[in-house]
């Protein structure tokens, strides 16, 4: 029988399916970090539990983390007792921990692909929605809460029923100064906040094949912010020549037998779907958003939805979103000020998000009125871009780039924009205070992000870049 | 986990859709290691200003509105998969949560600590938002065991649905964890079936 990918994967998972219950679904790899972990690990004390499979468990501490001086003991109490609590917990549950002073430190779903964690095939989860990301690679991966946590701990299965699967298609070309960051968005505007809750995501067409493995993983990345449980891509020539090599990757044999096996994971040609959406790339402008959900986003050039061509029951939430961020409806926001521009998160925080922002100023200066925060995603993405010299370049434009960590997606840290501010940031949510109280997020690319940064306001970055 | 049979109760209305997880518990308090004493932050910066003080206009600040039942706008807890936005509202002392729509894994964290979602039609939201804005002491039956959630007022009554394996956890306090766990034989013989 024919089979999507995201069938093929799960099938070849499940440990028991059972009518009327949900599939007993065996995990691969578990990734853990400080923040959803705790209360999961004082379960299995409770209930007089080890790990079960400790070796398919990876912890990191990256969501509370500062990140300036890293390597002085953590000042807020809270944080620090927190990042101290799962040290203690990986080293007595028997957890590989890279925390803070450790070369492979980093955004949880920054460093799981770097190091070779991630592999086509693989199920994956973590106490952490954005777990998406790793479907970039051909995975099932998903976000859990902390009961599923403790339960993946004590059982490396999870209960789950399986899910609808969707297909999005992106076909054609990208413009100049379009990126997958702008794919996603655009995606997300057209089908909401909410339109893809219920269903495991699989992206295809052209315009997908041709993206790099980091842009991969920036569009699977924001999967949940349009409520699918997932999304992934077929695994292809690019995603195999990005993960040889790397630290855990398999090697030799292993390697041949791995290949072997990840060359049949594609969805056959007569599957079905759930649902399929299709798109034309060429129909894509740098997006930005304008609300306070990441459905809410428009191209660069559009004008704000007007208040009034919303359906009757939605125009209170819309005008509230509005007012909360401070815009008029039907107007543009070419031209407006910002405040700060954040470049980093688990969407944009790579190597190559920093080398486009780097190539972008280089020679330029960001405007008086803005600050800058670059935050890599890892220490290996920090090293890489020393060793490329775009520290230098960031430094001469009066970009600060600190260390790595979640940092102000979420401002957990001590990395928050203060009440009222505007940042264009290159994150996932633009939620009210998700980045501090009161503070007003417009997510964006990287190159729209620099743009801003670079001219103090909201910029049509097609404007500033050479024309191809 | 906490059982779940039927109750009935006056509700708590928040007609606002999209409700995300960082307004249901904001990430700066994610940074307990417990399950305790998250209700205090429960919509935290809807429920107060910057220096502490309650803002009268939310409904929790409403001392006509009370009860074990919150009713909320489509698309309910959508965004972050932290499990602290259920704990946070079990903490607040509500034992159901009704929406026209819920976020994936908002539900599931839901269900695995004894809150109930109900998932209702938009039209009967709209019902029962309109029966509490007339009569805020106005209140709802919920029976698990038949699926069923009431306006006791008017009598209007609608079914939801739930998983059946979900409901007998509810019913009987069961968890994930002691369903698996029985199975652990099955696990072990899968891992050593893939070689």
């Amino acid at each position: 029988m024919s089979k999507t990918l995201v069938e093929k994967i799960w099938d070849a998972h499940v440990v028991k399916s059972e009518e009327g219950f949900p599939d007993i679904l065996y995990i691969d790899t578990h990734l853990i970090h400080e923040v959803t972990s705790p209360q999961a690990f004082d379960g299995l004390r409770k209930r007089g539990l080890p790990v079960f499979r400790p070796k398919q468990t990876v912890a990191t501490a990256d969501h509370n983390v500062p990140t300036l001086n890293q390597l002085l003991p953590i000042k807020e109490e809270l944080s620090r007792y927190q990042v101290d609590m799962l040290t203690k917990n990986c080293a007595e549950f028997g957890v590989e921990l890279y925390g803070l002073g450790h070369p492979f430190q980093g955004i949880v779903h920054v460093i799981g692909p770097e190091l070779g964690i991630t592999l086509p095939g693989k199920t994956m989860v973590c106490g952490d929605s954005h777990t998406s990301t790793h479907g970039a690679f051909g995975a099932i991966a998903f976000g859990i809460g902390t009961s599923q946590v403790e339960q993946v701990f004590a059982t490396q299965c999870l209960l789950q029923s399986k899910p609808k699967t969707m297909k999005i298609e992106v076909n054609g070309e990208l413009g100049n100064g379009v990126g997958a960051k702008d794919i996603i968005l655009y995606i997300i505007a057209k089908i909401s906040a909410a339109g893809g809750t219920g269903y495991f995501i699989e992206y295809a067409g052209s315009a997908i094949e041709a993206l790099s493995m980091e842009a991969r993983m920036t569009i699977c990345n924001m999967s949940i912010e349009m409520g699918a449980r997932g999304g992934l891509i077929a695994p292809d020539q690019t995603t195999f020549d990005y993960i040889k090599g790397r630290e855990f990757a398999p090697a030799g044999e292993e390697w041949d037998k791995a290949l072997a096996y990840w060359e049949t994971l594609y969805s056959d040609a007569d599957a079905k779907f759930d649902s399929v959406l299709t798109f034309d790339a060429a129909d894509i402008a740098p997006m930005i958003t304008y609300g306070t959900n990441p459905g809410m986003g428009m191209g660069i050039q559009e004008h704000i939805p007007a208040t009034g061509a919303q359906p009757e029951k939605e125009k209170l939430s819309y005008q509230k979103a509005l007012d909360y961020m401070g815009f008029d409806d039907d107007s543009s926001l070419i031209g407006k000020p910002v405040d700060y521009v954040f470049i980093g998160s688990c969407t944009n925080s790579r190597i190559e998000d920093l080398r486009e922002v780097a190539d972008f100023v280089k020679d330029k200066r960001k405007a008086d009125n803005v600050t800058v925060w670059i935050v890599p995603g890892s220490k290996q993405v920090e090293q890489q871009a020393k060793n490329e010299g775009l520290d230098r370049i960031f430094e001469a434009a009066g970009f600060q780039l600190r260390e790595p960590g979640c940092s102000a997606c979420l401002g957990m840290n001590e990395d928050k924009i203060p009440a009222g501010k505007y940042c264009v940031s290159t994150s996932n949510r633009n939620f009210e205070g998700r980045q501090g109280q009161n503070a007003r997020t417009l997510l964006a690319s990287p190159l729209t992000a620099a743009a801003a940064a670079v001219t103090g306001k909201i910029t049509d970055v097609r404007n500033l870049l050479e024309k191809a | 986990m906490k059982k779940f049979t039927k109750l009935t109760s006056a509700v708590v209305p928040l007609n606002i859709e999209n409700i995300d997880t960082d307004q249901i518990i904001p990430a700066r308090f994610l940074k307990a290691t417990t399950r305790e004493g998250f209700g205090e932050n429960l919509f935290r910066d809807w429920r107060y200003n910057g220096d502490n003080t309650p803002k009268p206009e939310f409904v929790m600040n409403n001392p006509t509105y009370s009860g074990q039942v919150l009713v909320a706008g489509k698309n309910f807890g959508c965004g972050s998969s932290r499990e602290h936005a259920a704990w946070a509202i079990q903490d607040a002392g509500f034992d159901v949560v009704i929406s026209s729509f819920f976020a994936d894994i908002f539900k599931g964290n839901a269900l695995n600590n004894g809150l109930l979602p109900i998932q209702v039609s938009e039209e009967f939201l709209a019902q029962i938002f309109k029966a509490v804005d007339s009569n805020p002491k106005s209140a709802l039956a919920v029976d698990l065991e038949n699926q069923t959630v009431t306006i006791v007022e008017t009598g209007a009554q609608e079914s939801f649905e739930i998983n059946p394996y979900k409901k007998s956890c509810l019913i009987n306090g069961y968890d994930d964890i002691d369903f698996i766990l029985n199975q652990k034989q099955l696990i072990k013989e899968f891992e050593e079936g893939r070689g």
